[in-house]
């Protein structure tokens, strides 16, 4: 690998890791709050990618209003979620998870029937050139993640931390009983959550849809990936997501560069197992899943 | 006795079965049971709480094992479904390992995440795989002068396979082992605490519903002729997981009852194509939002109230 490809793949690696983190902190404060993983994850960030097709590249919205408006949009597909899915099934592990599964199935169907399955939509490039970095070509299109991810993460991080709903939150993943003792609305919170989770997840999609191929099924590959980086941060630590978020984005760019995709997820995979063998909790987690 | 009797009729019911339907639907009979076999085996795993999603990439580790000696080997039938079984529960051990120390979400979805490994293997490696677009030209079975490409001697081979596997998984079901697996999914702690080695028996109870999804696996190959890897992705594993939560896990019967509801479902649904993933999908949650306990719960809830006003009935008298 020579020096201009190695700089390349740092900073493509930069990239997939903020996106990783985006998809994967949502996943990480919803577990963290509900106990309940999101098999329909995968599915939020085909819907937020869906809202920028729909509304840029068919309504010719400006492309940052398309992507901004893509949070609300799958915030309430994940408030829906959380209403018709998770309460019915709260303090069953098993039935909230596999009904998400089903979430996952309608979504797809709905999507595919309403835009079509078969062509790829692309959506054009609304930022075209590219910025020069050490020798390295980026296109303006992929660094706006970067800052994307920054502004994301540091508003959650200052919600959770400065503000008394995000205290609230915190106080529910923490304890949910002790949280509801002090007066804490439990479904409120949980429906937020919900919220930002989705709405996290439709923004990443948002940004990614004009470099991806937009199809009914683009959720299979990020979901894959998301649930191992839950897993190597620790279920429902957020640091700890955004740490592996970064490790599986250079994981993934460096073997994808050097070999192939597909080798690319199997190492992600074999990283996993590594990491579950030798600390079950995850990276930063301190709770055994 | 009147278990018996029921058993008696189903069975003649089966063996009689081929004659009194069209061919199309011998077809569909035949997998209908392989997708018994599979059903059942799942519910192995489910009983320590454990349920693998990745099950169906062990059907897929018999059917590859398959078609790799049959058609690069040519070894008889025989060879075939013991070793595709062996391959699959050896694999299932590989899987299980690094999962032995997760429980819930971490197993649920690590096994996703194994599985998909094991099928990439399949779409990476195009020799001798086959790559994505999978294997063909699966030799199917012969036996001394039966030859199995018709569908109704084919029949009556999976019919023989199906009752011998659903039997020694009632058996497993019955024995201390199942038991054993009952009682770690009811308390995991307390379990240990009487002396119970909790790793080993979950570790056993995937390795062993591995071989049976692998012998599925080798019926199918032999009968499909072609394999490819999505055969054997997460959509095919969000059906199993369909067919069993339908059905219910509380019995043994459960999964089967849910496997002929889901698939007369299906074929029901024929003419609504693409739209049938959203009513599968819509019957998912439905069951698990308003009966966990699957069809299965609903006739014991059903019994137990019939029971009660029985019970009344006798006491107004």
């Amino acid at each position: 690998m020579d020096w201009p490809t190695f700089i390349q793949s740092i900073s493509n690696a930069v990239i997939l890791g903020s996106i990783y983190a985006i998809v994967a902190v949502g996943l990480a404060l919803a577990f963290g709050v509900m106990q309940m993983a999101n098999f329909a994850h995968g599915e939020f960030f085909m819907a937020g990618a869906y809202v920028v097709y729909v509304l840029y590249a068919l309504g010719g919205m400006p492309f940052p209003a398309a992507v901004i408006s893509a949070f609300p949009i799958v915030a309430a597909l994940g408030m829906v979620t959380e209403r018709f899915v998770f309460r019915p099934t709260r303090g069953n592990v098993l039935a909230g998870f596999m009904a998400t599964a089903g979430v996952a199935f309608i979504l797809q169907v709905i999507v595919g029937q309403v835009w079509g399955v078969g062509l790829m939509r692309s959506v054009p490039t609304p930022y075209m050139g590219a910025a020069s970095i050490l020798g390295a070509q980026m296109s303006w299109q992929r660094l706006i993640i970067l800052p994307s991810t920054l502004v994301m993460v540091g508003g959650l991080w200052f919600f959770l931390h400065n503000m008394k709903l995000g205290k609230a939150l915190r106080a529910c993943a923490q304890d949910v009983e002790a949280a509801s003792l002090q007066g804490i609305n439990i479904n409120k919170i949980t429906a937020l959550s919900m919220a930002i989770s989705g709405g996290f997840a439709g923004v990443a999609g948002a940004l990614m849809a004009p470099i991806n191929a937009v199809t009914p099924y683009m959720g299979h590959s990020i979901i894959v990936t998301a649930f191992i980086v839950v897993i190597v941060g620790g279920m429902a630590s957020i640091e700890g997501s955004i740490l592996a978020a970064f490790i599986l984005g250079f994981i993934h760019t460096f073997v994808t560069t050097l070999f192939d995709a597909v080798l690319a997820t199997m190492a992600g995979v074999a990283f996993m197992a590594i990491i579950l063998v030798v600390k079950p909790t995850g990276l930063l987690g301190r709770v055994r899943m | 006795m009147i278990r018996y009797l029921t058993a008696l009729a189903v069975l003649a019911g089966f063996a009689i079965m081929p004659e009194v339907i069209g061919e199309y639907y011998v077809e569909i009979m035949i997998l209908f049971m392989i997708n018994l076999i599979l059903a059942s085996s799942f519910r192995l795993i489910t009983t320590c709480g454990d349920w693998s999603l990745s099950h169906v990439v062990f059907m897929g580790v018999g059917a590859y094992a398959t078609a790799l000696l049959a058609k690069f080997l040519g070894w008889p039938f025989w060879g075939t479904v013991l070793l595709g079984g062996m391959a699959s529960a050896v694999v299932g051990l590989a899987v299980v390992f690094p999962l032995l120390r997760t429980k819930g979400f971490g197993f649920f979805i690590g096994s996703f995440a194994l599985g998909e490994f094991v099928r990439l293997i399949w779409v990476k490696f195009h020799f001798p795989f086959g790559g994505p677009r999978g294997m063909i030209g699966i030799p199917s079975i012969e036996l001394s002068d039966i030859d199995f490409y018709e569908a109704t001697p084919y029949y009556y081979l999976v019919l023989l396979f199906t009752i011998g596997c659903l039997a020694v998984l009632y058996r497993i079901d019955l024995s201390r082992t199942g038991r054993v697996l009952k009682a770690i999914y009811a308390d995991e702690d307390l379990s240990k605490c009487i002396g119970i080695n909790v790793a080993r028996y979950r570790a056993m109870a995937f390795s062993v519903s591995a071989f049976f999804a692998g012998i599925a696996g080798v019926l199918l190959a032999h009968r499909l002729g072609a394999i490819d890897p999505k055969n054997f992705d997460v959509n095919t594993m969000v059906y199993l997981v369909i067919w069993v939560v339908v059905g219910g896990v509380g019995s043994f019967w459960g999964p089967l009852i849910g496997v002929a509801v889901m698939m007369l479902v299906g074929e029901a649904a024929r003419p609504l194509a693409e739209w049938r993933p959203l009513l599968f999908g819509g019957i998912l949650i439905a069951f698990l939002t308003l009966l966990p306990g699957g069809l299965d719960s609903l006739m014991s809830k059903v019994r137990e109230l019939l029971d009660r006003r029985t019970a009344d009935g006798t006491k107004e008298n």
